[in-house]
């Protein structure tokens, strides 16, 4: 039965990768359908018609459109991402570190965020209908319902601006030790923390009440074992696949809230660099900037099934 | 069997009761949609001048909620507001809820080939992040509000594809769909008279949640300003113009955002106490 594991891992990656293909061509076709000639906006009004001919030609411009996704797509491979049009960088001295930033906050943001919608989400599941569990539902819907945005300004509203405890601004170039660390990253961690664990104390709490349901934790009720014993040694080891699925799926959400928190916060990561890319039309990078977070998207959503399927041990 | 369906109906019509919570809900979806469709005779302001020579001014007897960064009455703004949020995020929803359930019906329908062809290319247009989307497409043709109604409801087709169609596969098993098929029913008979009255709670149910999820990428687009663009203002827009008053908590900031949270949490709370005979018709 191994095999048949191994080919359906096979299949999913299989997937990821055509997907990416797709994702990559409406990325590259979608910014290059701009209206107006990129070399004109480049050079601004009083360019003359020579220099932008030989910008043209400079930037193959004038190639088909599917010679220059070839290019591209070969170029993104090799880890060759372009210049920048805004600044004539390469792009991969502009992302390097920006790519660190907006890891190490969302590695931090998991780490706080999946123990604590583990505790609560198996806590709501196992006291389901008391009081805190009602709580608990109605903040995690609250939360879901209400765009990032909301959340980030009224955690800022709250912490920064109320009760003083954190700096609003992010600085990350003067971090020295780990307790400077935590201050300058709770505001964009709190905010981040709050999107997501929504999504995994709803998601988790879906999980185990769904095992609860089933026959067989009836049966060990009958049976007349006690209700902590039931949710901790029946009912959570079953459910564990679907809540590390479930966890998979909401750190996806990461990239929703990184987009909102990095430019409330002007956290130099590169969600920022990307909203500040499309307000100066800068293709290349907000190309690279776009596929690389479809990368981990993609990469987040696949790990979600590759856990759904070894957790389940109808196909060991 | 038209009587026996009628009495049906008119029975699942009696039972239907909603939650406290629910009406609550539904109360506050009336109110905006009143506020969206007669705010242009309402306004105690035009939204465009300004009324204040104050900015960020207070909460006042003249003012209801305060002005805003510039002096313009931040009451007749949220109230104008509406017809942007409410207006693109319905027309948005009502188009790719659409698409998608026609095109859902008819794969669950028809299968083979076209079923597996559909799915698969929607799946991959499902796996682009929507905020992602939003942006690149901005970013290329810009923001308008005829691009934001399109780039939304393209962003939620696959969604309520796969719902929908989840949902059609098995109407579709079920015998009478079978009987009308042997009958020699076509494909559009089967799908509208056979698949849709059988599938439609759920599908309002999801219309609703659908609506919810637009408005929230609706907002956010605005709010990094790449949505409804100035002179117009929808609430996320609203907020970021007047994010500088966060810092001493204008009230030109927070009652945009309340208004946002009272219409998604309104539709939240209303499709979460639906009956559980709409909601989860499939289970039944």
């Amino acid at each position: 039965m191994k095999k048949k594991v191994f080919s359906m891992i096979a299949a999913r990656l299989l997937v990821m990768g055509v997907s990416l293909l797709i994702v990559s061509s409406a990325v590259f076709f979608a910014t290059t359908m701009l209206p107006g000639d990129t070399a004109a906006i480049l050079l601004g009004q009083a360019a003359t018609p020579e220099a932008v001919e030989g910008l043209r030609k400079a930037m193959h411009l004038d190639d088909p459109a599917l010679l220059r996704y070839g290019h591209w797509m070969l170029g993104m491979l090799t880890g060759d991402f372009g210049k920048s049009y805004a600044n004539s960088m390469p792009i991969a001295t502009l992302i390097g570190g920006r790519l660190a930033n907006t890891l190490k906050l969302a590695a931090v943001t998991s780490m706080f965020s999946v123990p604590l919608s583990l505790v609560l989400g198996i806590a709501a599941a196992m006291m389901r209908g008391s009081l805190f569990d009602r709580i608990v539902t109605f903040c995690s819907i609250g939360l879901v319902s209400v765009p990032e945005f909301l959340v980030a300004t009224t955690a800022v509203l709250i912490f920064s601006v109320y009760l003083g405890w954190f700096p609003a601004l992010a600085f990350t170039n003067e971090i020295h030790s780990f307790g400077e660390l935590l201050r300058v990253f709770a505001m964009p961690v709190i905010a981040l923390t709050s999107v997501i664990s929504a999504q995994m104390v709803r998601m988790t709490r879906a999980a185990v009440v769904e095992t609860l349901s089933t026959p067989y934790a009836e049966m060990a009720l009958l049976k007349g074992a006690s209700w902590k014993r039931i949710v901790l040694r029946h009912a959570l080891p079953n459910a564990l696949g679907p809540i590390v699925n479930a966890m998979a799926l909401s750190l996806s959400y990461l990239l929703g809230g990184v987009i909102i928190v990095e430019t409330i916060f002007n956290y130099p990561g590169i969600a920022k660099l990307m909203v500040d890319a499309v307000a100066t039309r800068d293709l290349p990078l907000i190309q690279t900037c776009a596929m690389i977070f479809c990368l981990g998207f993609l990469t987040l959503m696949a790990m979600a099934d590759i856990i759904a399927i070894l957790a389940n041990p109808r196909l060991r | 069997m038209t009587t026996t369906t009628l009495l049906a109906k008119r029975r699942r019509k009696l039972h239907i009761r909603f939650s406290a919570v629910g009406m609550l809900g539904l109360a506050v979806i009336l109110f905006w949609a009143v506020v969206s469709i007669a705010a242009p005779w309402i306004i105690p302001h035009p939204v465009g001048t300004i009324v204040d020579y104050d900015y960020f001014g207070p909460v006042s007897s003249k003012f209801w909620m305060g002005t805003d960064y510039l002096g313009r009455d931040i009451f007749s703004r949220v109230l104008m507001g509406a017809r942007y949020t409410v207006g693109i995020s319905l027309a948005a929803v009502t188009i790719s809820c659409t698409a998608g359930v026609l095109l859902g019906m008819i794969a669950a329908v028809s299968g083979g080939l076209l079923d597996g062809l559909l799915s698969r290319f929607l799946d991959a247009l499902n796996t682009i992040p929507s905020q992602l989307f939003g942006l690149v497409v901005v970013a290329a043709v810009g923001s308008s509000i005829p691009v934001l109604i399109l780039t939304m409801a393209v962003i939620f087709i696959p969604g309520a594809f796969r719902f929908s169609r989840a949902l059609a596969v098995n109407i579709n098993a079920m015998d009478f769909v079978t009987v009308a098929r042997i009958r020699g029913e076509g494909v559009v008979y089967l799908v509208v008279s056979e698949i849709l009255p059988n599938i439609m709670g759920p599908v309002l149910a999801d219309l609703g949640l659908r609506f919810v999820f637009i408005v929230l990428l609706l907002s956010g687009l605005s709010f990094l300003g790449l949505g409804v663009q100035p002179p117009y203002a929808d609430w996320g827009a609203m907020v970021r113009e007047n994010l500088g008053g966060l810092a001493f908590g204008a009230p030109a900031v927070i009652f945009p955002c309340l208004a946002i949270a009272s219409l998604t949490i309104g539709v939240n709370l209303l499709i979460d106490n639906l009956p559980k005979k709409i909601r989860d018709r499939s289970d039944a």
